[in-house]
């Protein structure tokens, strides 16, 4: 197959390119200590987080935008950014049958509906639709267990004290650029608790949705696994078609105290922006989780989407005995381009960590692997296993790897492998020379490069990743 | 089934085939001789439509159509498989995930029922016993890891499942031990039939002990220099190949 071939499949439109027309409420484009003091009053938050969030933004004012990560944007104009929009409500809904059947109906296309989750899959659905939960259901069923599990602005109401514990416990507002723009703006988000000794009886799972032109997404997730509990927390992402870039910078927070388990699995497939590379959504993201002793802390993440990526998931295994696992794939296809990877810090003794990456490069995608291992000084015994693999379609694609070690102590075992490889003329050939053609011989071919990622992921969320890859590639190479 | 006439064909734009005509009906089985650099692979490439592979002159038709012009995957579908010299591994696809795949893909175009995995893996078993494959093999990677014996035995194991029309065997004989050979003969001989034609490219003559051709050409400089029943074989293995190029010249 040729090149040109190759190109063609990979020329296919971004499929969930839909606008829904809902009147919104939304701030002035701008941010000052008024817009952050406007969003904390829409939101009636106590005086203490309105503190909090102006100490970032003072704190924010006094930093410069990263420029290290391997992608290249013209400038963002944050004072263009609206920093607040929500889908308006006259009243607190009781039921799915009350939500505005627009957004019931965006669901719908996006083959998320709720009812049907509800009904099919059992998986518990807080839905954020431009930043503010529009339902939450089997809340009553989680509660029974002591389980909660809501929006971020309603845990504010009701939770105070957990939410104060734990904001900015494992990315501090001070922390990096993005992550401190989102301490002083953030808008919603999803908040989870699960208490000591318990197993959440189910997968906990968000779909987040950017819906309004110009409003930048400020998510903030805190997940808090208390003495040996679990929890298994699904997060995927669809939007619509834009014909501006998008700015995105959520945060994300896990905290699994002494032996509490935390598997977080992601599917991220925001709009990418057109062949020609216009439009599509800047990600900028800051997660990570803190293990204490004997705990685990898991991500898997399957990245498709996003102009821009720039998202290190990553673990403090603060305790002894913790482990810190991290599954990735990313896609880049046409101008796409992502900075990814993960950080291991190893602190307690018989630490353990897995890295697994995948990249995935077609069209004039742009790939880069960036991960730390770091060592200190008391961490008897840590071992870290790091595997980065790269593949390539097309001639036109970059991938890059970038592994900094750092080893303290002499006890550390690491090993570390990597590979570069190219979709083969003579792999597709053969496939094809049995019969399949050569879009579904290059689907075969990535998700079989995939498949120690996929087999991380819950069941039904490793067939949609399959599909998502599919059809993220229909037009790069089959 | 398969019309050759006056082929011309070449790689990177260096011309390998100059003039190959060549004839197969059903029920037949040919085999093509002849020394390194003759051609064989080439022939069997551009029938099979290999990326890069041009035809510049001839024509091609089988069953009436003209080969050519059809994409590799059509050619497939339409009862044409090429046992390849070197299979290639293609790593995480699963060996009966990709079959499957491909049994389909060819039923869905004869406008067959899909199988489904059950029925499928019951298909599979009974192909899998011809060629001594052990069920644990399916479950590997497409050729991932497999001894060069292996793969062989691979490729004609996806020809049983396929049930090819026209079969070309690239040289499938080089580098199998006697077992191995054995082997292979038995997955095509089951194939034979009628229906079936088979045209197997190979250098050496041992293959033919066990698997009958009904026709054999020798392949030199690009075309087909003599023809003649199985005895030219013995022929060949006993004389080499220069008193052909001799008697050409």
């Amino acid at each position: 197959m040729s090149n040109l071939e190759i190109q063609e499949i990979a020329r296919q439109d971004y499929k969930y390119g839909f606008i829904t027309d809902i009147e919104s409420d939304t701030a002035p484009p701008g941010l000052n200590e008024d817009i952050i003091r406007f969003i904390s009053a829409k939101k009636q938050e106590p005086e203490w987080l309105l503190e909090w969030r102006l100490k970032s933004f003072r704190h924010w004012l006094t930093m410069k935008e990263p420029t290290w990560a391997n992608v290249h944007y013209p400038p963002i104009d944050y004072q263009a950014t609206s920093y607040y929009s929500a889908p308006k409500q006259k009243k607190k809904l009781n039921s799915l049958d009350e939500v505005d059947p627009e957004v019931r109906a965006t669901f719908t296309k996006l083959g998320i509906s709720l009812e049907e989750q509800k009904r099919l899959t059992g998986v518990a659905v807080d839905a954020v639709f431009d930043s503010v939960s529009v339902a939450t259901t089997f809340r009553a069923e989680l509660a029974k267990v002591g389980v909660i599990f809501c929006s971020f602005s309603d845990a504010v109401k009701d939770h105070p004290d957990l939410v104060r514990k734990y904001l900015g416990s494992v990315v501090p507002y001070t922390d990096n650029f993005f992550a401190t723009l989102n301490s002083a703006v953030f808008t919603d988000g999803s908040f989870c608790y699960i208490p000591k000794g318990v197993r959440c009886p189910m997968e906990l799972s968000t779909y987040f949705r950017i819906n309004q032109a110009n409003t930048g997404q400020f998510e903030r997730t805190l997940i808090v696994a208390d003495e040996g509990a679990y929890v298994s927390y699904l997060e995927g992402c669809t939007a619509p078609m834009r014909d501006e870039n998008q700015l995105h910078a959520a945060v994300v927070e896990l905290i699994a105290l002494d032996g509490g388990t935390i598997k977080y699995s992601t599917v991220q497939n925001w709009y990418p922006g057109d062949k020609n590379g216009k439009g599509g959504i800047y990600n900028f993201v800051t997660k990570r989780g803190k293990a204490f002793n004997k705990s685990k802390i898991s991500w898997t993440q399957v990245e498709t989407g996003s102009a821009i990526t720039w998202k290190y998931p990553s673990c403090i295994l603060q305790g002894d005995d913790s482990v810190g696992e991290f599954y990735s794939v990313a896609l880049t296809n046409n101008y796409q381009q992502a900075d990814t990877g993960t950080k291991m810090i190893h602190i307690g003794k018989n630490t353990r960590s897995t890295i697994v990456s995948k990249g995935i490069s077609a069209g004039h995608g742009q790939q880069t692997y960036r991960g730390e291992v770091k060592i200190m000084k008391n961490a008897e015994n840590a071992r870290n296993y790091s595997q980065c693999d790269s593949l390539l379609l097309g001639d036109k694609c970059g991938a890059h790897t970038f592994p900094y070690i750092e080893v303290r102590n002499s006890t550390a075992t690491m090993e570390h492998e990597a590979s570069t490889s190219k979709i083969g003329e003579d792999q597709l050939f053969y496939a094809q020379q049995r019969g399949i053609s050569a879009e579904d011989a290059v689907s075969m071919i990535v998700n079989g490069f995939c498949r120690e990622v996929f087999r991380e992921l819950p069941m039904e969320f490793a067939v949609e990743a399959q599909k998502l890859l599919g059809v993220s590639l229909e037009g790069s190479v089959g | 089934m398969l019309e050759i006439k006056n082929l011309h064909a070449g790689i990177d734009g260096k011309e390998i085939l100059k003039g190959l005509t060549l004839t197969i009906n059903p029920g037949e089985v040919h085999a093509i001789m002849g020394p390194n650099g003759s051609g064989k692979s080439t022939l069997a490439n551009v029938l099979a439509g290999r990326p890069r592979y041009v035809a510049t002159s001839g024509e091609v038709l089988y069953e009436g159509k003209n080969l050519l012009e059809l994409p590799p995957e059509e050619r497939a579908r339409e009862g044409v498989f090429l046992a390849m010299q070197y299979p290639v591994e293609i790593p995480g696809v699963n060996n009966i995930y990709f079959l499957k795949a491909a049994l389909n893909a060819v039923r869905k175009h004869r406008g067959e029922e899909e199988l489904d995995a059950m029925e499928f893996l019951q298909l599979a078993r009974e192909k899998m016993k011809v060629v001594e494959l052990d069920e644990a093999f399916m479950n590997r990677g497409v050729n991932e890891g497999f001894s060069g014996g292996e793969k062989k035995r691979n490729e004609i194991f996806q020809m049983a499942v396929l049930d090819p029309k026209l079969a070309i065997l690239d040289e499938t004989d080089s580098g199998l031990d006697i077992d191995a050979l054995r082997i292979v003969a038995q997955g095509v001989n089951a194939l034979r039939s009628e229906h079936h034609a088979v045209l197997v490219i190979t250098h050496y003559q041992r293959l033919l002990r066990y698997l009958v051709p009904d026709f054999v050409h020798v392949l030199a400089n690009g075309r087909i220099v003599k023809s003649g029943g199985k005895e030219l074989a013995e022929e060949l293995e006993q004389k080499g190949y220069d008193w052909i190029e001799e008697e050409v010249a």
